[in-house]
């Protein structure tokens, strides 16, 4: 049972990224432009997240205060960045995947760049504590008390709730049925006079969003809020990629897949803590590399019934009919 | 302006040829190197505004000093560059090249450390046995693609790391290969070292000249050959050429197997080299890292227009800046990270270079409109049309 509630309490704060980052993914897609770029906006969010973090620490603010001004800041500088993408993709009908390619590469010597003239050394490194040993109250409750509510990080809420207004946003606004009709047929949506253009630029400027979130998220609850150039989110941003199309461009099923992701990469990470896998004497490689194999069979298993929104890649052009 | 003074037959010849696709991938080339080199000035001008300009003309010239250097560093990145180049050429995005040349590596790595061969064929099997490492990396995705529809992209990346964790798990457990306390690969024995060119201070050797051979075969198979025919045909509308009886799954798995060899090819030149050092050779170290050369190997495709030719151009130039870069390292203490921020602007603004050239080309002609041949013209947008089609499917 103790195994059980450690994995649980270990996985929440590493899904968490995971599930805001596919949700960004999904934005994107379903309006119609590819974003391979998610590891880059990620670990632009993350940078700017943690600069801020850095320059705030020492006040007397409260860290969660802190957590909440770095996860805005993060978002601001996702949607700016992703704003690249989506000028090359939507303004310029670039070829999506290699701008998307290049934002993902300026990224990491941006940063390496900056900390070693900054810092001397290759990324940001803060000390404020953002772990919640218990909430208040909540953790009494027997059961889901330790699940949920102790040992973990506010980003987990944060997350949720992100979830719910993403579905709220995404399946009962009129903003989101015409995102969603931009992604399947642009000139059905043109043509009963929706801005296209506008739609993808939203699309994108919300995975930016919810990227640079995810991405702050991440070196808040799996890197103890420092980031570095070199390792980057450690391939989180595709992995999210995996985690969206898992969940079928589906907010729901994306929270279900995120999960999933997080627990096998939690799993991964405690082979020692646990009795059954240490005594097996795998070599601790095998364990690293099975978000990744399992992301291979998932896609395996999942590409031949997938269902991609129709226009997804195209860029729209008007003139074209 | 009054153009008609010159003799109408020279400027049709002129606009025909500043309008054939060559120049308009070449004149997108260069605009997107302009405009990445312009951004690299202005982050040397941040960074320490008194020593910019000479850190910049470092950076453009610097490497010409050091020619053998950049003959020696271009050669990997030539390799990753035909291998991203070639699978572009069919519509499909080997971003793999990293993984493949990590494996390509290894499989070099281990034929030179564990099999006793003569002095004159050793490093032949070593490369060749790199070439087989990557085909079975490339051979993955492009088997998952043909038969299951799986997204090239997604599973080459996981491709990418799983391929290096196992490469440095097999490494580290290899007592003949890995040195515990210098945390690297031991040298190799001289007999799988590729032989060295000889020029002093530097460790240019012959795979040069072989990656540029194998860059001029590419180039006749893309070219002269049926199946370089029908590979361009699937790159350019996938469903025709599946209706004219071109097999769709055949090609792919074809092609990645290529483009996976000429990735291995290339991580099996860059460890097989012999150092400058009398004696040594390179050594590569096990730390979790995802080969770079593989990503900088986008940017040689991207730049060469993914032409085999424009490839070789493209990989000594990036090499000639990154060469030029460390000088600049050296002499004035900026980072070489500044190398790598102009080479992501120079891909993000390749990808859109060819509708800038258009786009230039159009204004071009509304100046003398009227005695312009359309033909060509036509040709250049229906192509550039054709590479946004081809992502549909």
């Amino acid at each position: 049972m103790d195994t059980i509630i450690y994995l649980i309490q270990n996985m929440l704060p590493v899904a968490t990224p995971l599930l805001l980052v596919a949700l960004g993914g999904m934005f994107s897609e379903r309006s119609g432009v590819v974003n391979i770029a998610l590891e880059g906006i990620m670990l632009f969010g993350a940078f700017f997240g943690c600069l801020t973090v850095y320059f705030i620490d020492g006040t007397t603010l409260n860290p969660q205060i802190i957590l909440v001004i770095g996860m805005l800041i993060a978002a601001l500088a996702g949607i700016l960045y992703s704003m690249l993408l989506s000028f090359a993709a939507v303004n310029m009908k670039a070829d999506q995947t290699i701008s998307g390619t290049a934002l993902n590469m300026f990224i990491p010597a941006v940063i390496l760049l900056f900390c070693k003239m900054k810092f001397n050394s290759d990324g940001i490194t803060n000390h404020v504590k953002f772990f919640v040993k218990e909430v208040p109250g909540l953790s009494k409750i027997p059961i889901l008390g330790p699940l949920f509510f102790e040992k973990t990080y506010i980003t987990v809420y944060i997350g949720i709730v992100l979830l719910v207004i993403s579905i709220i946003i995404f399946y009962k606004t009129r903003f989101g049925l015409r995102l969603r009709a931009c992604g399947e047929h642009p000139h059905a949506a043109d043509s009963v006079g929706i801005n296209v253009y506008l739609m993808r630029h939203s699309g994108v400027a919300i995975s930016g969003f919810l990227g640079g979130i995810g991405g702050f998220f991440y070196s808040v609850g799996i890197m103890d809020g420092n980031v570095n150039g070199h390792t980057g989110v450690a391939g989180f941003g595709f992995l999210a990629l995996a985690v969206m199309i898992f969940g079928q461009w589906k907010p729901l099923q994306i929270f279900f897949a995120a999960l999933f992701f997080a627990f096998l990469r939690t799993l991964a990470y405690s082979v020692a803590l646990i009795p059954f896998l240490s005594s097996l004497n795998i070599d601790q490689t095998f364990y690293k590399m099975l978000p990744y194999v399992a992301t291979m069979l998932v896609l395996i298993f999942t590409s031949k019934k997938s269902r991609a929104p129709k226009a997804e890649g195209i860029p729209y052009d008007k003139s074209k009919r | 302006m009054r153009n008609s003074t010159f003799s109408p037959k020279l400027k049709s010849q002129a606009s025909m040829l500043m309008k054939s696709k060559g120049m308009a991938s070449l004149a997108a080339a260069l605009l997107a190197i302009a405009l990445g080199l312009i951004v690299g000035f202005f982050v040397m001008l941040i960074a320490s505004p008194e020593s910019a300009f000479n850190g910049f003309t470092t950076m453009l010239f610097g490497g010409l000093g050091r020619l053998g250097d950049v003959f020696y560093f271009a050669t990997p990145i030539l390799m990753t560059g035909l291998s991203v180049g070639f699978a572009f050429k069919m519509g499909l995005f080997n971003i793999g090249a990293s993984g493949q040349y990590t494996f390509g590596m290894f499989f070099a790595l281990y034929a030179g450390f564990m099999w006793e061969l003569p002095p004159g064929i050793h490093w032949i099997v070593c490369i060749l046995a790199g070439m087989v490492g990557g085909m079975l990396w490339g051979f993955i995705p492009g088997l998952l693609k043909a038969t299951l529809n799986v997204h090239e992209v997604i599973t080459s990346i996981m491709l990418n790391y799983i391929g290096m964790y196992l490469v440095d798990m097999f490494i580290i457990n290899n007592a003949k290969m890995y040195v515990p306390n210098m945390t690297r690969t031991a040298y190799l024995p001289s007999s799988a070292q590729i032989p060295s060119l000889g020029v002093p201070n530097s460790n240019v050797n012959l795979s040069i000249i072989l990656a540029i051979a194998i860059a001029i075969i590419l180039f006749v198979v893309l070219n002269k050959t049926t199946f370089g025919y029908e590979l361009k045909a699937t790159g350019y509308n996938k469903h025709a050429s599946k209706y004219a009886g071109m097999s769709d799954t055949k090609n792919t798995i074809l092609t990645m197997i290529i483009a996976g060899g000429l990735s291995g090819l290339g991580g099996a030149f860059a460890i097989l080299a012999p150092s400058a050092i009398a004696g040594s050779s390179m050594t590569y170290e096990p730390i979790n890292v995802i080969a770079a050369n593989g990503f900088n190997g986008i940017a040689v495709a991207l730049l060469g227009s993914s032409n085999p030719i424009g490839i070789i151009f493209s990989a000594l130039f990036i090499s000639h800046l990154g060469r030029g870069g460390s000088l600049v390292s050296a002499f004035y203490g900026y980072k070489p990270e500044i190398i790598d921020i102009v080479i992501a602007v120079i891909i993000y603004f390749s990808a859109f270079a060819m509708l800038m050239s258009v786009a230039v080309g159009k204004l071009f002609r509304k100046r003398n409109r009227g005695e312009v041949v359309r033909g060509p013209n036509a040709s250049l947008t229906n192509h550039v049309k054709g590479k946004n089609e081809n992502k549909e499917a």
